[in-house]
């Protein structure tokens, strides 16, 4: 069984005239070690595809399965300690709280779960390390670039003993090199052996996962297969 | 794109030889571009013809000829580098006759043909995404050239991206004729 499993769940707002069906029996799902991407228009299901996988909503119908377990039979505790352990989440706009350094920020989910203060620094310390940033520890979201932001957004989503990335157009406005950048580092915790999804209608991002799935009306309608080899690529076109 | 003036551009460090010629060639374009070394020569000799570039007359042909590049060749050559590369051709793209023909089609679903070639697209930018975080750090001509295939599959699927929100709308609003002559439309194209 797969880390993450999604299973036919389907996701309705409103009723009556105005019910909207925003997932329609979709399944997915993702081993450790695995980066996938799910690309699609704005309004195809892609956000609620990812609060749903990360427990932050409810689906209407189908369940979602975290390492085995049903989040349908879990209770409202159960899934505030299973977010806070096993997942982390990286948003467009980042989310980084203003009156926090980047240290505290990182450090902050671990400090929610009990972890003593000096831990859970110096967990915060190396997750920072990792994404190039720990120089500006000390320093203010205000006060950091929207690309240092970012990597601070992606410690925090990977400090601890996170397993899996739940990720939202995680370049957000970025420029490519930055947005590369970013697409590194979560490559980087998959080979970590975390199991990562990225919502995104980007395909820059979107080619640096291992499978893509393209999600339209609610409903995953296709996903790319495994590359061929390489040095397929390579082989000489016709001439110039 | 203009093997030619590659070649030009790369005599103008100073004379080389046909066989290095082709392995500069080669490292300068990332190794994504194979060239054959009859295709070397036989542009070599055109150039040298045109007066482009000129060879050690003394030497037999074959590995041993040392090419340089004449004034007009440097002439040739700067003038290929400072006239903008041109894009104004017309929108023949196969991928768009393809969209095109099939909406006249009966029976095609014109959105599955998007979405193949979307795939399709995908597909292929993973394998230079692949590529690229491989070997970008250390090749810069190839990361260059990466980056040019990137951004070109890109606007093809934005050009896709495009092509079904406009087909979704033209489904529920029926065009209304263009107000546009068709003549200046042709000039357009034919830029």
């Amino acid at each position: 069984m797969s880390f993450l499993e999604i299973q036919a769940v389907s996701k309705s707002y409103g009723e009556g005239s105005t019910l909207v069906h925003a997932l329609i029996d979709a399944s997915l799902s993702v081993d450790r070690g695995n980066l996938v991407a799910v690309m699609g228009p704005s309004g195809s299901g892609k956000s609620s595809l990812l609060t749903i996988a990360g427990s932050l909503e409810e689906p209407t119908s189908g369940d979602v399965l975290i390492d085995g377990k049903s989040l349908a039979s879990m209770s409202y505790n159960d899934k505030a300690r299973l977010r806070r352990r096993m997942i982390g989440y990286i948003f467009q706009d980042f989310n980084l709280l203003a009156g926090l350094t980047a240290l505290e920020n990182v450090a902050l989910p671990l400090e929610l779960d009990d972890l003593s203060p000096r831990k859970a620094r110096i967990a915060a310390m190396a997750a920072l390390e990792n994404v190039g940033i720990a120089e500006r520890a000390g320093h203010f979201p205000d006060e950091l670039s929207g690309g240092e932001r970012q990597r601070v957004a992606i410690a925090r989503a990977v400090v601890g003993e996170r397993h899996l990335l739940l990720a939202d157009e995680p370049s957000g406005a970025l420029d490519s090199a930055n947005g590369d950048a970013v697409m590194k580092m979560i490559r980087g915790a998959c080979k970590k052996g975390i199991a990562a999804v990225i919502v995104t209608h980007d395909a820059h991002l979107a080619s640096w996962a291992d499978r893509v799935v393209f999600l339209k009306d609610g409903r995953i309608i296709d996903q790319t297969v495994p590359p061929p080899s390489v040095e397929s690529l390579l082989e000489p076109g016709p001439t110039p | 794109m203009s093997v030619r003036h590659a070649l030009l551009a790369l005599l103008s460090e100073g004379p080389k030889y046909g066989f290095q010629l082709r392995q500069e060639f080669e490292e300068g374009t990332g190794d994504v571009w194979p060239l054959n070394i009859g295709q070397v020569y036989s542009t070599l000799q055109r150039l040298e013809h045109s007066g482009h570039i000129e060879s050690d007359d003394l030497a037999d042909e074959g590995p041993q000829k040392v090419f340089r590049l004449t004034e007009e060749g440097k002439a040739e050559l700067d003038l290929w580098l400072s006239t903008p590369t041109d894009m104004s051709s017309p929108p023949r793209d196969e991928l768009v006759i393809k969209v095109l023909s099939a909406l006249r089609v009966p029976g095609v679903d014109v959105n599955d043909l998007i979405q193949l070639h979307r795939r399709h697209l995908v597909e292929l930018m993973q394998q230079w995404t692949h590529l690229k975080d491989e070997e970008a750090d250390t090749d810069l001509a190839f990361a260059l050239v990466a980056d040019a295939e990137l951004s070109r599959l890109d606007s093809v699927i934005r050009w896709l991206d495009q092509a079904e929100g406009r087909l979704m709308r033209a489904e529920l609003e029926p065009a209304v004729p263009s107000t546009v002559p068709r003549l200046r439309r042709r000039l357009v194209a034919r830029r």
